[in-house]
């Protein structure tokens, strides 16, 4: 037995039949406006959106250890420039999605070079600040309606398609694009160069350094990245609102408290894991949402639990007992006697 | 004659901010936790003193001799039942961790008491002030309230660096295994420490509740200022601190000068230049 026979496996059974259910998943929710009622498509937007920013943030906090409790300034952002763009520029809100989306990118880097001074928790107080900064600073332009915010223009709404059943489902399949393309950009890039640079540094910030990656340089990039389609989604989100205002873009529970609480429970670390996460984080609001304050005691409960007794989450949890996974970023190394059946080796 | 009245609001007031910003200091400094709740509990801490004063018919100020050890008891079992548990090599448990204390603070908060803005009554003494000529006058309670913030911040230097306990903080912070085999057990240190750092959030929220008006949801932002003083005042210096707040205190009341609008505006300005120029805080401790 020769070692220049064995071979580096990156796929298994489960991963290439997860590859097809998932295609097919998504080829019956593209589907959705020709079987879905009305107010399902707006629930499944919704969920669509709230999956875009969680697996974003797993990606910052859970692969690029950037732990952030403000990327609402991105969310916001977004918004804002869609709203700012539609209104002033006139352009098309379907184009200013991801002139939101570069913009972001844009401002995120002098963001990144001055909060990047702090580590670990303070990183995550300063992009409060930051987030708080935003919503100061938009709550002062007037003409996106101060502090009390603005509705975007009839006009501008009917610019995107003219029958309302047409609109909504643009702005149907538009979240369910954005979903599928964060988790692909993610899945992308933690398969490439750079995404092994990354688990690199999670796992050893220090023997990451000394085989030469720049760390720095490295988390910049996914700051910068996720940045940029945060704010997309901001967008998006708030072209399902259609209605404005600093605190609702800003908010420090709708787009980043929810959106951690969907990952731990999910499975921070893991691509499956916010799609798990939302799937529960919405079957529980959705039968809990008439409690109220309740159900944010009982959510926050939970969270606290999680990362106490299960702080890999309920998909960390399924992978160590079963060892299956739905994205293929593990390598395995495949013995040549052996058919591949992706159980054996690491 | 304005600009030197706001100046001297601003120091006042920065004396509060220190208060917000020594508990999350001193923790940060035994065990490395930043409590995101910290906020929470001050707001926590105010609502105590008010339910305290109504029911008992206490003056706000007398039922700081109830509050103070109540919030350092409620500190210590946080500590020993759960935080201690998240403490290690990774960040995120503590971060998150309290983050979800945060939330369950706020809209336990909410439920009890409702969304209504409170205010506790000092009775005269919230309007009593004596004036320095002109039109320049200082208010008792707050220069009051400066010096019970020097003092505490006093007796917080005097504890960290003079006494049995402040050596004990210091060996852990240093390092936790040879501290424990000194015979330290580190689990009662670090609760004693959260303890002393919400028995400090206890004299803040109450002074918050005195000061101004608060509702269940107005905890972030003590912990963001709180947060900012200790960033600009440098980390690990106490008096660093009460000079952050003071600057902190000071920017907001010039911005609220020049527009009221950019009253918190300007606070954050002065936080994120001094990250820019000066990252570790205008007096970092030397030996950092």
């Amino acid at each position: 037995m020769s070692a220049a026979t064995y071979t580096i496996s990156r796929s298994t059974p489960v991963s290439r039949a997860a590859a097809v259910a998932g295609l097919i998943l998504c080829l019956f929710l593209a589907a959705a406006p020709w079987w879905a009622g009305r107010a399902d498509l707006r629930l499944m937007s919704e969920i669509f959106l709230y999956l875009s920013l969680a697996s974003l943030w797993n990606l910052l906090a859970g692969y690029a250890g950037l732990v952030s409790v403000g990327q609402q300034a991105f969310v916001g952002f977004g918004g804002y420039m869609l709203f700012a763009f539609t209104m002033f520029l006139g352009v098309s809100p379907l184009l200013a999605i991801p002139i939101a989306g570069v913009l972001g990118a844009v401002v995120a880097l002098p963001v990144a070079i001055l909060i990047f001074r702090l580590r670990g928790a303070y990183f995550a107080i300063g992009t409060w600040v930051i987030a708080e900064v935003f919503r100061l600073v938009f709550a002062q332009v007037s003409d996106l309606g101060g502090g009390s915010g603005t509705s975007l223009p009839i006009d501008v709404v009917k610019s995107i398609a003219a029958s309302r059943s047409a609109r909504e489902s643009t702005s149907y399949w538009l979240a369910l694009g954005i979903a599928v393309l964060v988790i692909a950009v993610a899945f992308l890039f933690l398969r490439s160069r750079q995404g092994l640079a990354l688990t690199a540094i999670r796992d050893n910030e220090l023997a990451a350094k000394s085989l030469g990656i720049d760390i720095w340089k490295t988390k910049l990039v996914v700051y910068i990245v996720t940045a940029a389609l945060t704010a997309a989604t901001g967008a998006l989100i708030f072209l399902q609102k259609l209605r404005i205002s600093p605190d609702a873009a800003f908010s420090v529970n709708d787009w980043t408290a929810f959106v951690i609480f969907i990952v731990v429970i999910g499975g921070i670390g893991t691509l499956e894991g916010p799609i798990i996460g939302t799937i529960i984080f919405f079957a529980l609001r959705e039968t809990l949402a008439d409690l109220g304050t309740i159900y944010l005691l009982v959510l926050g409960l939970v969270a606290i639990v999680v990362m106490l007794r299960a702080p890999k989450g309920l998909w960390g949890m399924l992978r160590a007992k079963v060892g299956i996974e739905f994205f293929p970023l593990a390598r395995r190394v495949v013995k040549p006697s052996e058919t591949q059946d992706g159980r054996h080796g690491k | 004659m304005d600009w030197i009245n706001s100046i001297v609001q601003g120091v006042l007031l920065g004396g509060l901010y220190a208060l917000f910003a020594a508990g999350l200091s001193l923790i940060f400094g035994v065990m490395r936790l930043v409590n995101i709740a910290h906020g929470d509990f001050i707001v926590l801490a105010a609502y105590l003193g008010l339910t305290v004063a109504t029911t008992v018919g206490l003056h706000p100020l007398v039922a700081l001799v109830i509050v103070v050890p109540v919030m350092g008891l409620i500190g210590y079992v946080l500590q020993r039942g759960v935080l201690n548990h998240t403490l290690g090599d990774d960040i995120l448990p503590p971060l998150l961790v309290t983050f979800g204390l945060s939330v369950i603070l706020q809209n336990g908060l909410l439920e009890i008491y409702s969304a209504d803005p409170q205010k506790m009554n000092a009775g005269a003494l919230e309007t009593a002030s004596m004036n320095l000529g002109g039109n320049l006058n200082i208010g008792w309670l707050p220069l009051l309230m400066f010096a019970v913030s020097v003092a505490t911040i006093a007796g917080l230097q005097w504890l960290f660096y003079r006494s049995a306990l402040g050596r004990a903080f210091r060996a852990t912070s240093d390092n936790q295994d040879i501290a424990q085999l000194m015979g330290l057990n580190k689990a009662h240190v670090f609760g004693l420490a959260m303890a002393l750092s919400l028995a400090v959030v206890g004299i803040a929220g109450l002074f918050l509740g005195i000061r101004t008006s608060f509702d269940p949801s107005a905890g972030p932002g003590r912990l963001i200022f709180g947060f900012e003083a200790v960033i600009i005042g440098g980390l690990g210096n106490l008096w660093g601190t009460l000079a952050g707040g003071i600057i902190l205190g000071i920017s907001q009341n010039i911005g609220a000068q020049l527009n009221p609008g950019w009253q918190l505006l300007a606070g954050h300005l002065a936080f994120l230049l001094v990250l820019a120029f000066r990252p570790r805080g205008l007096f970092p401790r030397i030996d950092g």
